[in-house]
């Protein structure tokens, strides 16, 4: 038997998630072998690829805007869940206090220090590997300890002093001292070994924004630190996360089911954010077609859908008496509207190929150790 | 930090005696098959696994039609571990019902990568043209 094939109209009424007045209905998936009698669900990759899009919507470097559709809520979940916690970024992580005669105590400076970011050479930092404390066994081996391939040695070498060329009367501590505020400008990058090969002019391990405040001094006050940088990942600590923040939102989606007419159709506007309902006069055809609902309204406005992707789905216009039973609000199941905002070590549209790559590298390695269970 | 996601490919040159594998990746990570299991039916544990993998999995397994059950837990929240049960029917075994899944997610994170790179190709050609003109 062939499989059933669902109508249009099905198909379409499964793929929207009811925003009801109080509730959410119709959310779970259901595109899945045996859920449908006698339809197939099963995997396709050329079924997928078919029905899989992405639309771009803002590239900068900082910034991107992206729509994934005909994607399952599970795996864009894992690609954002990939973007913030599994992503290996290089962050200050040990901090050697030779001397802090700063207000600023040595733990806090460190906390401080660590949740800069950085930027630098990206194949560089791919070509870091992971810093492996020594242990305290007498056997351990030699590639335990910080090296050039796993370890950024920056310095923070500053001293506060008195600035004899201020104005008497000045008020400022910034020209009336030297050095009186530390930023993240004043750290400075030591290569090793191979690393002056990769870090070099603009690929420099440096910070992504200079003018990060780090801590406030006094003539006399010094900090001098050793800092050393490795390689982490999000879910070990936040400073590791490579974006500020990755989100996602579904597709709004609104159904004017009957007629919103005149002073009705000004209110039903007011209740979504600009943009996303346009008033249009009500055309002398549909006036004269019997049961639309516009019958002798022509020439006065009516409410239509404009462009629902800047709706917040407030439900504001649910509230309302004169729109029941006239509007559906809901969310479109597959479309995914990703915002991914980096904090500057790798640019933001490489951040979701880099996801990409981070959930298919953890595929490859649980299937290689699949292969003794298979004997 | 989970040892799944430590790999990077390096580029060395035959001078450096540098250590042939990463020395994190020697970490042993195997799936377990939890006590209780048949050709057709078995619980499987991820140690270092979260929900990231666990519901992805669970979605690519359910695709097969040869699977009758899959579903994931993490049974405790402080406990790094993630449970996988598969049901299938006797045309496979859990254990090809899982590797299936593993190739499907893998192919998918190739179309998806594939079509990304070329919406953003595109994408920032046209704004490149638009400033131009």
């Amino acid at each position: 038997m062939a499989p059933l094939v669902p109508s249009q109209e099905e198909l379409q009424r499964r793929r929207i998630i009811d925003i009801n007045a109080e509730t959410v209905t119709n959310i779970p998936s259901t595109d899945f072998p045996g859920h449908w009698p006698g339809e197939s669900h099963g995997w396709a990759l050329d079924k997928f690829k078919e029905g899989f899009k992405v639309e771009y919507h803002r590239n900068d470097p900082h910034e991107a805007s992206f729509s994934l559709i005909g994607l399952d809520a599970a795996v864009a979940n894992a690609f954002r869940r990939v973007l913030m916690a599994e992503i290996p970024t290089l962050a200050i992580e040990y901090v050697f206090v030779h001397n802090n005669t700063s207000v600023i105590q040595d733990e806090v400076l460190a906390q401080r220090l660590g949740l800069i970011p950085l930027k630098g050479n990206v194949d560089g930092i791919n070509w870091m590997r992971w810093y492996r404390k020594p242990s305290e066994d007498e056997d351990s081996t030699e590639e335990d300890g910080p090296s050039d391939f796993n370890t950024v040695v920056m310095h923070l070498d500053v001293e506060c002093t008195k600035n004899p060329n201020a104005h008497p009367d000045e008020q400022d501590p910034r020209i009336l001292y030297n050095n009186a505020h530390v930023y993240a400008r004043d750290l400075t990058f030591s290569p090793v070994g191979r690393q002056d090969q990769y870090f070099v002019g603009d690929g420099a391990i440096r910070p992504v924004n200079p003018d990060i405040l780090i801590a406030k001094m006094r003539p006399g006050q010094k900090i001098e630190m050793e800092l050393h940088c490795v390689k982490g990942i999000g879910a070990d600590h936040a400073k590791f996360s490579p974006v500020a923040t990755a989100t996602y939102r579904l597709m709004p989606d609104i159904k004017i089911q009957r007629p919103i007419i005149g002073d009705d159709a000004k209110k039903f506007a007011k209740c979504f954010p600009k943009g996303v309902i346009a008033l249009e006069p009500v055309t002398a055809e549909e006036a004269s077609q019997k049961g639309s609902g516009y019958e002798g309204h022509a020439g006065e406005q009516k409410a239509v859908v404009r462009d629902a992707f800047n709706d917040t789905v407030s439900r504001e216009c649910l509230r309302h008496e004169e729109f029941q039973g006239k509007v559906k609000l809901g969310r479109i199941r597959d479309h995914f509207i990703f915002n991914v905002e980096s904090t500057g070590q790798f640019e933001s549209d490489a951040l979701f190929l880099e996801a990409i790559k981070v959930l298919k590298l953890k595929c490859t390695r649980w299937k290689r150790g699949l292969s003794d269970l298979m004997a | 930090m989970p040892s799944s996601v430590h790999s990077q490919e390096h580029d060395q040159s035959m001078v450096d005696a540098e250590p042939e594998i990463d020395p994190v990746m020697l970490d042993e990570k195997r799936v377990v098959v939890l006590p209780g299991s048949s050709e057709t039916a078995a619980s499987f544990q991820f140690e270092g696994e979260g929900h990231t993998m666990g519901n992805a999995l669970r979605y690519a397994i359910m695709k097969n039609p040869a699977v009758e059950f899959c579903g994931y837990t993490i049974p405790h929240p402080s406990d790094a571990k993630m449970h996988l049960r598969i049901q299938t029917t006797d045309s496979t075994t859990a254990v090809e019902a899982l590797e299936k899944g593993f190739s499907d997610l893998m192919d998918l994170c190739d179309v998806v990568s594939e079509k990304f790179t070329a919406a953003r190709d595109q994408f920032n050609e046209e704004s490149s043209n638009r400033m131009q003109s």
